[in-house]
């Protein structure tokens, strides 16, 4: 039975306990909640990421208070009145611009150390799951956003998109008409995706993250040398004093200290694109209002969905759909693919170190060639990098299931 | 005991079921295009002003419809793909007024980008992955599958209804030369 001691002062540290156990929570959420000593910058990207996450809510609350959801008044709410007559309209702006794109920017690092410290297996396969969820989630709230400006950009890149779903020879029309909600990018289209940009994709993706966080808890994060111990007892150590010899640290207040430092940096850096190169995240032909009788010279979407949409720039269009799809959820797999036990850098693990650079250095030349026209030679570079693509992903269960086993420390 | 409650949760979980069932086929329909859209009309459009081998366009249904009087030689500069046949000679052309014609939805089968006419090379080229077709819509380069698709017609004297299924259009699509 609950104890409500009478005399309590209400709202005072003790009424509180009683009633919502806060001692309790901040134990278990954050002063002991592990972090081990033995990592670097790169874990900070997760909170890094939250905080992004934190400046697009807040900018999305301001830009949402002048934009107009119809096809007429849609670009000249952005361009002209959120950019010129609001007052710092264009600060929310640019942030939301800059945050959309630096966010995945982060978002590519922190999957990549990821892979390079072995962080996705050994229990922390659901991690790396609800990590992957995050990713498709946040590619939809980008491109949701992308439309509701209603440029040239906006428009062709909703057609083309929305195209994929006719799924080839499939000819799923129907399918798309009903993405749509028309036969062409309209009304209904944009009506809906402003739902899904400013609800509906927000509220799974802030559900994601709770998600994500969670799957933490146990296998606690990873470290730089991929070594297993145990986390209570080194925990006791740092309980009874012994700060030196554990080999843990409390996310609050120390962890934490650490994290907010890195935040302090990457905040420069985010400000000094927003105030000074806030262009990069606006593309200028999204500048010309929407016209269905007109494709701009070149479509290309935004530098984060690059390599995926180099993959089905090489193939003819059925072929290219399976290997974009398989580009889309490749990554999935990734714990299951990886035979090895090891939980390790890469630099370590032998053959799996040249696939890690190889893999980045080819999802980067897809991210160049995808920018470029589809003229040769560009088209024939894209070429023999979505066939490495697509080869390394088939000879990693090969070279992981051949791979020695690294002694741990 | 265990029975009943098995009953009830079973019961429970039907009812559930249908419900969710319900709601799911309500929130497809509710994305559904509505029926005014559905009913989007007709577009008349009169050929006899149009200039040879220049794209001339319309719009239907919101879709580009790219219009082109072929001239008699109408053969591509190139074509990748080994079909460089002149395209004055195409099936798929609609004779109106004595003139022939190109008429097809002007978005590219691959994903949907508008391609451009270069006259002198008698060919469109498309912006977004290089597809070629040549002045028929018969496609000299992939990634586009197929030729540009033939929007149902009629001939009217001089002028072609789009939206409305012409006898001229029937043997076409008979012929499966449509899309
Ligand atoms: C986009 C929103 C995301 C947020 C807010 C987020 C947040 C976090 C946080 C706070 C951590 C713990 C600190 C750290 O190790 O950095 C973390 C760890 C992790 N995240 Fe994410 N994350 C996001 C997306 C992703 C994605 C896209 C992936 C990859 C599929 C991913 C995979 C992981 C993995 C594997 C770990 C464990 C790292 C380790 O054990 O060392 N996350 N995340
Ligand atoms: S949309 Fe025309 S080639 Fe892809």
């Amino acid at each position: 039975m609950a104890h409500f001691d009478p005399n309590a002062r209400p709202f005072s540290h003790k009424w509180l306990n009683e009633r919502l156990a806060i001692d309790t929570l901040k134990r278990v959420l954050s002063t002991e909640y592990w972090i081990p000593k033995n990592i670097n910058f790169l874990w900070a990207m997760g909170m890094v990421l939250a905080a992004t996450f934190g400046m697009l809510l807040i900018s999305g609350i301001f830009l949402l208070m002048y934009y107009v959801p119809t096809t007429k008044e849609a670009f000249d709410s952005v361009n002209y009145t959120i950019m010129s007559q609001v007052g710092y309209g264009w600060l929310w702006r640019h942030i939301h611009g800059v945050a959309a794109s630096v966010v995945f920017l982060i978002i590519y690092i922190h999957m990549f150390t990821g892979i390079y410290y072995g962080s996705y297996k050994r229990g922390r396969e659901m991690i790396w799951i609800s990590g992957m969820l995050l990713f498709v989630t946040f590619s939809a709230e980008a491109f949701s956003g992308y439309m509701l400006p209603w440029g040239q950009m906006s428009y062709w890149a909703g057609m083309v998109i929305t195209n994929l779903f006719s799924l080839g020879s499939l000819h799923l029309n129907g399918l798309v008409e009903w993405i749509r909600g028309d036969y062409v990018p309209g009304q209904a289209f944009l009506s809906r995706f402003f739902m899904l940009h400013v609800l509906l994709m927000p509220l799974i993706i802030i559900g994601l993250i709770v998600l994500h966080f969670g799957t933490l808890r146990i296998p606690h994060v990873n470290n730089k040398d991929g070594e297993e111990f145990d986390f209570e007892a080194e925990a006791e150590k740092w309980k009874a004093g012994h700060r030196k010899e554990s080999k843990v640290i409390p996310f609050n207040p120390v962890f934490l200290s650490k994290d907010v430092f890195v935040l302090g940096i990457y905040f420069m850096f985010f400000f000094y694109l927003v105030f000074y190169h806030f262009e990069f995240a606006m593309d200028p032909v999204n500048f010309d209002p929407a016209n269905g009788l007109k494709t701009p010279p070149h479509i290309y979407p935004e530098w984060y969905f690059l390599w995926s949409y180099e993959i089905l720039r090489p193939f003819s269009k059925n072929v290219g759909l399976i290997w974009f799809g398989f580009a889309q959820v490749i990554f999935f797999l990734l714990p299951f693919l990886d035979r090895s036990p090891n939980v390790a850098p890469a630099n370590r693990r032998g053959i799996f170190k040249i696939w890690f650079w190889l893999l980045l250095i080819d999802m980067v030349g897809l991210t160049i060639m995808g920018k470029l026209p589809p003229v040769d030679p560009w088209s024939k570079f894209g070429t023999v990098f979505a066939y490495t693509f697509i080869a390394l992903w088939f000879a990693l269960p090969f070279i992981t299931k051949m791979e020695k086993p690294v002694g741990g420390k | 005991m265990s029975n009943r409650r098995d009953f009830m949760g079973m019961a429970l979980g039907a009812f559930t079921g249908l419900g969710a069932l319900g709601a799911l086929y309500a929130a497809k329909r509710t994305w559904d295009p509505l029926p005014s859209v559905k009913a989007a009309g007709f577009a008349t459009i009169d050929l006899s002003n149009v200039p040879e081998n220049t794209l001339h366009v319309e719009k239907w249904r919101g879709k580009p419809i790219l219009i082109i009087k072929v001239a008699k030689n109408s053969k591509p500069n190139t074509a990748p793909n080994g079909n460089d046949k002149n395209a004055y000679d195409d099936k798929r052309l609609i004779t109106v007024g004595g003139h022939k014609f190109m008429i097809v939805v002007g978005l590219c089968t691959h994903l949907g980008c508008i391609p451009d006419y270069f006259p002198d090379k008698h060919k469109f080229i498309c912006p977004c992955h290089g597809g070629q077709f040549n002045a028929a819509g018969e496609v000299l380069k992939a990634p586009p599958p197929s030729p540009l698709v033939i929007p149902p017609f009629k001939i009217d004297g001089t002028k072609v209804v789009l939206g409305e299924e012409g006898p001229e259009y029937k043997k076409l699509k008979e012929s499966g030369l449509v899309s």
